[in-house]
């Protein structure tokens, strides 16, 4: 029997070898104190220096992330209170209107991103930082509505009635007990449309313009010419904040249950 | 009741948006520090009445006057009534004295008047030093006092409780019914409580409003309800009966089991179709060598011991009459079956003696 | 109490809006063509020109407006073989993905949820991890080590060097020196394969870990072999997992245009790519609208009939919060 366990263990290796490949390369590229990929120039951190003074990059990255985090934050708005109006709707409404949210999420990201630049198009809306934001909100606010929605349906259903009962009005009892209640859910809900907004590049080539760019467009604009090492600094840097960030987070819930085994649940904001 | 009543429902109809009548018109004068219980079986619309009281449910027509003030449009908030709901609903991410003091905080009361309060009200409830307890480690029983004490700190003239107790298991609930009393007794609040449990309501209440498909049969104190049921379906709801249909032959002579007796009811007519109860502990079972005439006979068919009484199964004619004694009879022996005027219950036909008549005629085969 | 209404409708606008105004704007698109606005010529006595449009204005300049008419000729355009074998190059290499996808996740979820690791969510988390790094640069990644000069080129080189023989060998077998890894179909399949093994993964473990393990002893307790344990009690109770999988792969890698324009290096274009052209290069929004109309009715028929939409909604009690 054992060898069919290592059998196993070996596959899972290859496997993870096959996931961190490129990553691995990508991160002995950043420490490469040569401009060309074919060759080892030696170890440097030149790009890691060279990347704060990068206007370009800084410039993509700070787009990134304010749309990241904005986007983030309104959908996670639109989305949690979506989520409870959807909630509250009579069955056929309701059904109807799930249909509709989940269009985005059924629909690929190319169809997406077009009907997108179609509608500013029509609009007459320049294409720019308001656009990208917008069209980021809104392929998010269906993964906050996907998260939120179970939260909701888990509730008791005499919560919001008690806190009413003693007092609270509706918006009291809604922010004293359930969105204490739901917050696991919206703050999934949160870390999802952050991770999907971070990471997009289908939507916001198209919904894109006047010079605003984000990394994945700075990243995809550079793949042609060749990826500045500075780049692959940048995504070390980013990943190792991740991955850090991610691991001590599931450590540290296994450390505050001594008692549990394996972990049941493993935090993972996707 | 009339002057005294602190809540006085008004011809309350209650239509939901699929065409149900959940309420169907019904009216009712609750007095101060009184304890009602409306009892029903599901669906009765008990919870709906109760729902519209503290305000989540809003009714098609019709009033509710708090204090003579009709409180319909005023939002749960507004309402100097607190509900004890079925599952409690405590605040899950809350402990049990932040529950508690859910309502003074959101009042803007002092706090440490506030921690005073909480501790007085878990006293009360038996869960003092319960203070800092999470609501998920507590028992059904633990949790059901919390939502009391939540609901009582606020001093509401008027405490709902809804099926407060369905959750329990039965040693606990018997428990939880003399607390109940007592806290109802201390506090002098007036509680409304709905239940579909008949002996729960017969304990507890000083008033019991039998309730079926969004009407209230009959209102009056236990003992009336058990005693002197005016349908059917009350008597079948409350306790063990016999149900039997009946002719009224005159005032105070009525017939039922192809025998004549005479009763104390009177004002039906003559020749009247009604229905008959006799609770089981009514019929007196005679050995045949009783001089008495004119009483059915029948044969015991079944002998069970339940503790205080025994429950014997007495087959006359075509019917199967249920009866409670502390003297057993032996299972094939020949009985003459008799009643005291007093304990025959006439009641008027009503829309559902049919199905309660069949119920009780089935249990002969 | 808030009234529903009150609630639901910002967030039914904001649907309207941003979801299905966009959708209808593709089928506008799609079903329309440009046209330069009709107008005649008309030289006046002096021998200028002055144009009447169909209005009956009259301008002394060239009238350069266009029109949207209605047309199906985008839809004849889109029938033509060459958008046709596209369109079956892209399914053909989704397909592809997917089945190898298939293939390589299902063995991981199986096993992560299997006794062999400890903590097997920590396992989970690492394998996808990999997706927090920037898609295009790990896919730019590959391309550095696939390509001719790359590392596993000169590793292979390295290795023939030192084996003569093994050298010979290949070079008898027709093998050259420097293998070309990319820039061809499976190498755009081996991207694809790469970004989207953790949508497989994901969903099958997440049912195979809630299968009862409790069912599998008893499999095993009425005599099933493990093979048989695996075949009728957790495939099919993966089987949910399993689909939801398929969709999340499929329906990106039938619709991409980076991958294939990275590893592809623009010489096995799918049909995401030409849908990008008409909004770049070519700059015919109404032939890219009906594309993308072609690529939504092949995703959603492809949910159709794996049976993925209008789940039905999970059992629902009417409650109200706000």
């Amino acid at each position: 029997m054992n060898w069919k366990k290592n059998l196993r263990k070996a596959y899972i290796g290859l496997i993870m070898a096959f996931l961190y490949a490129p990553i691995v390369m990508l991160i002995l590229y950043s420490f490469n104190n040569s401009k060309s990929r074919a060759q080892w120039g030696g170890f440097t951190l030149r790009w890691y220096h060279e990347l704060f003074t990068d206007e370009a990059i800084m410039g993509a990255l700070g787009t990134t992330l304010s749309i990241g985090f904005l986007a983030a934050a309104i959908s996670t708005v639109l989305g949690t209170f979506g989520a409870i109006a959807l909630f509250q709707m009579k069955r056929r409404p309701r059904q109807a209107m799930l249909s509709v949210v989940n269009l985005p999420m059924l629909n690929s990201e190319v169809v997406t991103g077009v009907s997108l630049m179609l509608l500013f198009a029509m609009a007459h809306i320049q294409l720019g930082y308001v656009t990208l934001l917008l069209s980021h909100v809104a392929f998010c606010v269906p993964y906050v509505v996907l998260s939120v929605m179970p939260k909701l349906r888990q509730l008791d259903p005499n919560l919001a009635e008690a806190a009413q009962d003693l007092g609270a009005t509706p918006m009291q009892g809604f922010l004293r007990v359930i969105l204490p209640d739901i917050m696991p859910g919206v703050f999934s809900g949160f870390v999802m449309a952050l991770t999907m907004s971070i990471d997009d590049f289908v939507v916001s080539f198209f919904t894109t313009g006047s010079g605003v760019s984000n990394l994945s467009i700075t990243i995809y604009t550079m793949a042609k010419r060749g990826i500045s090492p500075k780049i692959n600094a940048l995504s070390t840097l980013i990943f190792a904040c991740v991955f850090i960030l991610l691991i001590g987070v599931n450590l540290q819930d296994l450390r505050r249950d001594p008692r549990k085994g394996k972990v049941e649940k493993v935090r993972i904001p996707y | 009741m009339e002057n005294g009543a602190i809540l006085s429902i008004k011809d309350l109809r209650v239509v939901f948006e699929d065409g149900f009548v959940a309420l169907g018109g019904v009216s009712l004068d609750i007095g101060k520090n009184e304890f009602v219980t409306l009892l029903g079986p599901s669906g009765c619309g008990k919870t709906t009445l109760l729902r519209c009281i503290g305000g989540f449910e809003k009714p098609s027509s019709g009033e509710i006057l708090y204090k003579g003030e009709n409180i319909i449009p005023l939002p749960p908030y507004k309402r100097a009534i607190n509900t004890v709901f079925q599952r409690y609903a405590l605040f899950p991410h809350l402990n049990v004295e932040q529950n508690v003091a859910f309502g003074p905080d959101l009042r803007g009361e002092d706090k440490k008047k506030t921690a005073l309060e909480v501790g007085r009200m878990l006293e009360m409830v038996g869960l003092a030093g319960y203070e800092k307890r999470k609501i998920a480690s507590l028992s059904g029983g633990q949790q059901q006092r919390v939502a009391i004490a939540r609901a009582l700190i606020n001093k509401p003239d008027v405490l709902l409780l809804d099926e407060p107790l369905a959750a329990l298991d039965l040693k606990l609930r018997r428990e939880m019914q003399l607390e109940l009393k007592r806290i109802q007794r201390e506090s002098g609040i007036t509680f409304i409580f709905v239940t579909h449990d008949q002996e729960e309501a017969l304990t507890m209440s000083d008033r019991v409003a039998v309730m079926r498909a969004g009407e209230i049969l009959q209102l009056g104190t236990p003992e009336d309800i058990y005693n002197e049921p005016q349908s059917a379906f009350v008597a079948d709801f409350i306790g063990d009966s016999n149900i039997l249909p009946g002719t009224m032959v005159r005032d105070q002579l009525v017939r039922f089991l192809n025998c004549e007796f005479p009763c104390v009811d009177s004002g039906f007519g003559e020749q009247t179709e009604v229905d008959i109860v006799v609770r089981p502990e009514d019929l007196k079972l005679k050995p045949m060598e009783d001089p008495i005439e004119g009483v059915p006979q029948g044969v015991v068919e079944s002998l069970l011991f339940k503790g205080v009484h025994y429950e014997m199964k007495v087959r006359s004619g075509e019917s199967m009459l249920l009866v409670h004694s502390t003297h057993a009879r032996p299972v094939g022996m020949r009985v003459k079956l008799t009643v005291a005027p007093a304990d025959i219950q006439v009641m008027h036909k009503s829309d559902c003696s049919p199905d309660v008549l069949k119920r009780h005629a089935d249990r002969a085969k | 109490m808030m009234r529903n209404k009150a609630l639901a409708a910002p967030f039914v606008l904001w649907a309207m809006i941003f979801i299905v105004v966009p959708l209808v704007m593709i089928v506008w698109y799609g079903v329309t063509i440009e046209e330069p606005i009709p107008y005649t010529e008309i030289v006046q006595p002096d021998g200028s020109v002055i144009y009447q449009l169909e209005d009956g204005s009259r301008t002394t300049e060239k009238p350069w407006q266009k029109r949207a008419v209605f047309s199906l000729n985008n839809f004849r355009r889109m029938l033509e073989p060459t958008y046709l074998r596209l369109l079956l190059r892209s399914l053909k290499v989704a397909v592809i993905t997917t089945a190898i996808c298939l293939l390589l996740g299902y063995p991981v979820a199986l096993i992560l949820t299997g006794r062999d690791f400890k903590r097997p969510a920590l396992w989970l988390l690492l394998l996808i991890l990999p997706m927090w790094m920037n898609f295009l640069l790990r896919t730019y990644s590959w391309m550095s080590i696939l390509e001719n000069s790359g590392i596993l080129n000169s590793w292979i080189a390295r290795l023939r060097e030192a084996i003569p023989a093994l050298d010979e060998w290949l070079l008898s077998m027709g093998v050259r020196r420097r293998i070309i890894f990319l820039y061809n179909e499976n190498a755009v399949i081996l991207g694809m394969v790469y970004n989207y093994l953790s949508f497989m993964i994901m969903p099958i473990y997440t049912v195979i870990e809630k299968i009862d393990k409790s069912l599998l002893e008893a499999a095993a307790d009425l005599g099933a072999s493990p093979v048989k344990s695996f075949l009728r009690v957790t495939l099919p109770y993966s089987l949910p997992g399993v689909l939801e999988g398929i969709t999340m792969v499929f329906v990106p890698a039938v619709t991409t245009f980076v991958i294939s324009q990275l590893m592809g290096g623009g010489k096995v274009p799918l049909i995401g790519d030409i849908i990008q052209n008409q909004f770049g290069k070519s700059s015919d929004w109404h032939f890219g609208a009906t594309l993308s109309l072609l690529v939504m009715v092949v995703v959603l028929a492809f949910m159709g009939a794996l049976g993925r939409i209008d789940k039905d909604d999970e059992p629902h009690k009417e409650v109200r919060i706000l």
